[in-house]
């Protein structure tokens, strides 16, 4: 007996090592598939190794490269800084579009009662290291419990998204990549608004799945997160559509390429709290695409003083109250030839039209956007402020120009800038 | 120069210092999480700690000791990743057996016999972690011959070269 043992000492050690850890994946296997957490204390001895060395050595790479273009390598900086300074111009062309739209999109979810979902705080990260495997795609990141960090958040960068974290440790944390084929993701396609689940695939690639063969997607078209993971807020960018082709059972095999570079990942964002409350559409009146206009305009003068008892008179029985929304109203300056140049008081004389045209305010606010309604006395607001006088049918006084007369209140003629036509406004 | 049949009298042994025996895995470890980070494609194709799993297996060339390099190796290997813990760990004890097994019986000290021996090791390793992982895990996985044999060849000429440093670090018994 003992001559067999000897013999085949060698073997039975092996069959040993490998039995127990068979038996190490099945207790895993049974456990709960796939879930890191369980495991967690075994790996943080090999994770607590190596991820300093990587910290340290992530931390000579930045510094050093900092010293060098920070302080060396400075070509091209006035020319970088033109063009920055070119696309901000054009950034803010792009933004008075924009707050238009989200203005709208949040009055309707004001009449909706939707739930929006608000990113209130983030933790900026560095990547300090991987898995080492393609066959497990994370990176590990130098933020962890000490920061504030949890399972399940979302970690995205300026580009899209990037995963989830999947495990905490004191000082790092490890995230899983959306390419990973264990992570899930909901996705919708920006246009075609079709719903499916982002997935990751043993080569790296990333496909929507779920989405039925009978639908039509074109190819290019914006990927965001849909919310429906309840870790990434909607509406985030996840990648754009590069190729369509037949799946399995009736779904579309959809290949996305990431919005986010996932295979040269320096910084991220963790998205360690999200707020949800309901839309309400006085947000949006805080910064006005007028506003934001006139800041384009520094040769405009500053807002005459107004006199609001003249402005009062004026409007009776050409005016409903305005919109309950304090910080968007326009003066009742507007009326008058001199205010109608600047009717949101801000400066702003882009798009006002002249007076005795159509005797129209212009205001961009979102409140005052409604297309005028039938002849004089259009309500600009979406709701009539209570404590204002009702509007009576009282003849205009003479201080009033005939220019706001009830017959005046016709349409806005075009105008370049593509902006609703100009309502008429009225003071609290 | 081609792979000869020694007998077990021949054959050098050696051992390493205690330093070297943890801080070169260790820095394999290290090298294999960091350098993807750079170059992504590095993970695709090189893996370092199986080359020090068969550089240290070959040299002592005492099967049990190459088992439980391969495994220690391994299962660190699979703590740095999400996935179970263990199928690196089967995958590298194997490749640490075998390589122990084929050091007492062949001379691999030549780059050639070194440069075939760690092609044919990168290969049973990828066919014992397919195994694992897809009969084991049910991980979904794919066999790619192509892929399979051309970083074969990648880890074995970066294995030769790597041996010819860790050679410097051997020590005779």
């Amino acid at each position: 007996m003992e001559s067999v043992l000897g013999r085949y000492r060698n073997l039975i050690i092996l069959v040993g090592v490998l039995f127990l850890q068979v038996l190490g994946l099945a207790t895993q296997v049974k456990r709960g598939g796939n879930d890191a957490e369980n495991t967690r204390l075994i790996r943080i001895w090999v994770v607590g190794t190596i991820t300093p060395f990587e910290r340290g050595l992530v931390w000579v790479q930045n510094g050093t490269g900092n010293l060098w273009h920070n302080y060396f390598y400075l070509r091209g900086v006035r020319a970088e800084n033109r063009q920055l300074k070119a696309q901000i111009e054009h950034m803010r062309l792009e933004q008075v579009r924009l707050s238009e739209d989200a203005a709208q999109a949040r009055r309707l979810q004001t009449l909706l009662a939707f739930k929006e979902q608000f990113i209130s705080r983030t933790v900026a990260a560095q990547v300090i290291g991987s898995s080492g495997s393609d066959l497990s795609r994370i990176v590990y990141i130098d933020k962890g419990e000490n920061t504030g960090l949890k399972r399940d958040m979302a970690v995205i960068t300026a580009d899209g998204i990037v995963g989830k974290v999947l495990l905490v440790y004191p000082s790092v944390s490890q995230v899983l990549l959306i390419s990973d084929q264990s992570s899930g993701v909901g996705a919708i396609l920006e246009k075609t608004r079709l719903q499916g689940v982002l997935r990751g695939t043993p080569s790296g690639e990333v496909v929507l799945e779920r989405v039925m063969s009978d639908e039509q997607v074109p190819l290019g078209e914006t990927v965001l997160t849909s919310g429906g993971d309840q870790i990434f807020p909607k509406g985030l960018p996840v990648g754009t559509v590069t190729r369509v082709g037949n799946g399995k059972d009736l779904f579309l095999n959809i290949k996305i390429k990431p919005a986010a570079n996932l295979s040269k990942l320096e910084e991220v964002l963790v998205l360690v709290e999200k707020q949800e409350r309901q839309a309400t559409a006085e947000d949006n009146v805080r910064v006005r695409a007028a506003d934001i206009l006139a800041q384009r305009l520094p040769s405009v003068p500053d807002k005459p003083a107004t006199d609001t008892k003249a402005t009062q008179g004026t409007l009776d029985g050409s005016a409903k109250p305005a919109a309950a929304n304090a910080g968007s109203k326009p003066t009742g300056a507007a009326t008058t030839p001199q205010a109608s140049k600047n009717p949101t008081g801000t400066g702003n004389v882009h798009n006002a039209p002249v007076a005795g045209q159509t005797g129209k305010a212009t205001d961009l606010t979102p409140a005052v956007q409604k297309p005028t309604g039938a002849s004089g006395g259009t309500t600009t607001g979406s709701k009539p402020a209570p404590t204002q006088p009702k509007p009576t049918s009282a003849p205009p006084k003479a201080s009033k120009p005939p220019s706001i007369q009830p017959s005046s209140t016709q349409p806005a003629p075009p105008q370049s800038n593509p902006q609703p036509p100009a309502d008429e406004s009225s003071p609290n | 120069m081609p792979i000869t049949y020694t007998s077990g009298e021949q054959v050098e042994v050696y051992r390493f210092s205690i330093p070297i025996t943890i801080g070169v895995p260790l820095l394999a470890l290290f090298v294999q999480a960091f350098v993807p980070l750079k170059f992504p494609r590095f993970a695709v194709f090189i893996d370092l700690p199986l080359l020090v799993t068969i550089f240290f297996a070959m040299a002592r060339r005492n099967p049990i000791s190459g088992l439980l390099t391969g495994a220690v190796i391994g299962l660190a290997q699979d703590m740095l990743g999400h996935n179970q813990i263990g199928i690196y760990g089967i995958a590298k004890t194997v490749v640490g057996y075998g390589a122990s097994s084929l050091g007492v019986k062949l001379d691999v000290e030549n780059a050639g016999a070194r440069l075939l021996v760690t092609l044919g090791f990168y290969l049973v390793h990828s066919a014992v972690y397919f195994t694992v992982a897809r009969g084991l895990v049910n991980m979904p996985q794919t066999w790619s011959w192509g892929h399979g044999l051309l970083a074969g060849l990648a880890n074995a000429v970066l294995g030769v070269a790597l041996y010819f440093v860790l050679d410097k670090f051997k020590q005779r018994t």
